[in-house]
C-alpha cells in the first residue's frame, strides 16, 4: 500500500502558540482514516496544510507524492470539505458546475442524487441555505469530486442524525465502488467509528495515537466487581483508570484477555466489559496514553 | 452505534463479521457450495469499512471454511458446516456448562437440583414446540 499522505516532522507555529508540534503520520492509499481529537487539538490546521491552504513552519508534507502548496496537479486530485465553508453569492447549481470544471473525476449524477437525498434544491441561493443545507452542499462536492484524496473537516455542522447517516452510507457505498483516500475529522466518534480503517488522535498539536481501528477494539477492558477480586486479576498489569465504591471496584485494564483471565473473572464474580473505540480515543485524547502506550501506567492496588 | 446492524463496538469488527458468517454456515443459512456475500455487500449491510469486511472473510478463508473461485467470489467449502458444528460442540462445556455450574454454586443450587431444573425446562420447551 503506497502512502497517499505522508507528513514528517510537521510543525505549525502561530505568534503565540504551536498548533502542530513535530507531527509525523502516513495515510495509506485507498483507506478511510479518522482524524480525532478535542477541539483545538490541531485537526483543522493539519487538514488545511494537507489541502495546501496553509503553510508549515517546518517539516515535510507530501500528498500524492508532492507538496500540495500551490501545486495545481495535486490540488485537482484533492478535495477539502470543511465546516462552514464560505461561498460566493451564487446558486447551488452554479457551485456544482464550477466544481465539475475543476475536478476531472466529477460525477454530476452522484451530485444531484446526493442533493436530492439531503433535500437541497439546485436553484437555491447558497446565502439563503440553512447551516445544515450548506454542510450538505459541502459533503456533496466532497463526494462527487471523487478526488484521490478526500479531506472532510467536521463536515456536518447543522445536519441532523438522519442526514449524517445518509452521509455515512453514501460515503461507504461510493468508496466501495471508487476507492480513494479519505481523511475525516470528527468528534462524533461513536457514530463514525465503523467507517474507519485507521485512527489518528491528535492532542495539543501532537499525535497521541495512530493505529488500525480494529486493533484498538478490545485492547482495553473494564473489570468491575468485588475489590479484592479486581485486584487479583489486574494486579501488576497496566491500568488506565481506577474507581472504588465501598467493597466494589472498577478498573480499566490494558492488554488482551487470556482464557484463564476470563475463567478467573467468571469464578470470582467479575464483570468484563470491553472498551469501545470511542472510550479508548477519549482516554488517548485525555493524555492517558502519552507518551508511550506500553509503559508508565500505575500498577498499585485499588483496595486499601 | 445503533446503525451497525448487530455488531458491537467492544471487540474487533472483523472478528465479529467472521463469527456471524460462521454462525450462518453452522445454522445452514449459508449452504455448502453457496456464494458468500461479497466484501462490498457485507460492508453495506453492516455499514462498516470494506477493508474490515474483507478481513472478516479472510479469517474464514484462511481457516479453509470458504474457498475462492477466481472471478466469481467466495463460496462455502465442502465440510465447513460439520467442522463448525464439531468446534461448537467442543466449546459447549466451556461456554455454557461451566458458567452454569459457577452461577449455580453461587446460588447454592446443587447438581441434583440443577439436573432437575434442566429437565423441567426441557419439558417446557418441548411442550411449547408441540
Amino acid at each position: 500500500m503506497t502512502a497517499a499522505i505522508s507528513v514528517t516532522g510537521l510543525t505549525r507555529r502561530y505568534r503565540d502558540h504551536t498548533a502542530l508540534d513535530d507531527i509525523s503520520i502516513t495515510v495509506g492509499g485507498g483507506t478511510i482514516t479518522g482524524l480525532l481529537g478535542r477541539n483545538g487539538a490541531g485537526k483543522t490546521t493539519l487538514l488545511r496544510i494537507l489541502a495546501g491552504q496553509e503553510f508549515p513552519s517546518s517539516g515535510s508534507v507530501r500528498v500524492l507524492g508532492a507538496s500540495p502548496a500551490e501545486n495545481e496537479d495535486v490540488l485537482r486530485r484533492l478535495v477539502f470539505a470543511r465546516e462552514d465553508q464560505a461561498y460566493p453569492d451564487i446558486k447551488v447549481g452554479q457551485a456544482l458546475r464550477a466544481a465539475s470544471w475543476f475536478y476531472p473525476e466529477w460525477d454530476s449524477g452522484l451530485a444531484s442524487s446526493l442533493l436530492d437525498d439531503f433535500g437541497v434544491r439546485a436553484n437555491r441561493r447558497i446565502n439563503q441555505l440553512s447551516r445544515g443545507q450548506r454542510s450538505a452542499l459541502g459533503i456533496t462536492i466532497g463526494l462527487a469530486a471523487r478526488a484521490e484524496v478526500t479531506l472532510f473537516d467536521e463536515p456536518y455542522a447543522g445536519l441532523d442524525a438522519v442526514a449524517r447517516q445518509i452521509f455515512y452510507n453514501r460515503l461507504l457505498a461510493d468508496f466501495a465502488e471508487f476507492p480513494r483516500t479519505v481523511l475525516l475529522s470528527t468528534h462524533l466518534i461513536d457514530e463514525a467509528a465503523a467507517l474507519f480503517e485507521g485512527i489518528i488522535v491528535i492532542d495539543r498539536g501532537r499525535v497521541v495515537l495512530d493505529a488500525a481501528a480494529d486493533v484498538l477494539r478490545g485492547v482495553a477492558t473494564r473489570v468491575s466487581g468485588p475489590c479484592l477480586a479486581v485486584d487479583a486479576l489486574t494486579g501488576g498489569r497496566p491500568v488506565w483508570e481506577r474507581r472504588r465504591l465501598g467493597s466494589q471496584a472498577s478498573v480499566v485494564m490494558v492488554g488482551p484477555l487470556s482464557p484463564d483471565d476470563r475463567e478467573q473473572a467468571r469464578s470470582s464474580g467479575l464483570d468484563l466489559t470491553p472498551l469501545s473505540l470511542q472510550q479508548i480515543v477519549v482516554q488517548a485524547a485525555a493524555g492517558v496514553l502519552a507518551p508511550a502506550p506500553e509503559t508508565g501506567f500505575e500498577t498499585e492496588r485499588t483496595c486499601a | 452505534m445503533p446503525e451497525m446492524a448487530g455488531l458491537d463496538e467492544g471487540t474487533p469488527l472483523f472478528a465479529q463479521v467472521a463469527e456471524k458468517l460462521a454462525g450462518e454456515i453452522a445454522d445452514g443459512g449459508l449452504a455448502e457450495g453457496e456464494r458468500v456475500p461479497s466484501t462490498n455487500e457485507l460492508a453495506a449491510f453492516y455499514r462498516i469499512n470494506p477493508a474490515t469486511a474483507a478481513k472478516g472473510i479472510n479469517v474464514l478463508a484462511d481457516d479453509g471454511l470458504l474457498e475462492k473461485r477466481r472471478g466469481i467470489g467466495m463460496f462455502v467449502a465442502t465440510g465447513a458446516r460439520q467442522r463448525l458444528l464439531a468446534r461448537r460442540r467442543a466449546e459447549f462445556t466451556q461456554r455454557y456448562v461451566e458458567p452454569l455450574l459457577a452461577e449455580a454454586a453461587r446460588l447454592g443450587i446443587d447438581t441434583d437440583e440443577l439436573i432437575a431444573l434442566i429437565k423441567e425446562s426441557g419439558n417446557e420447551r418441548e411442550g411449547v414446540s408441540l
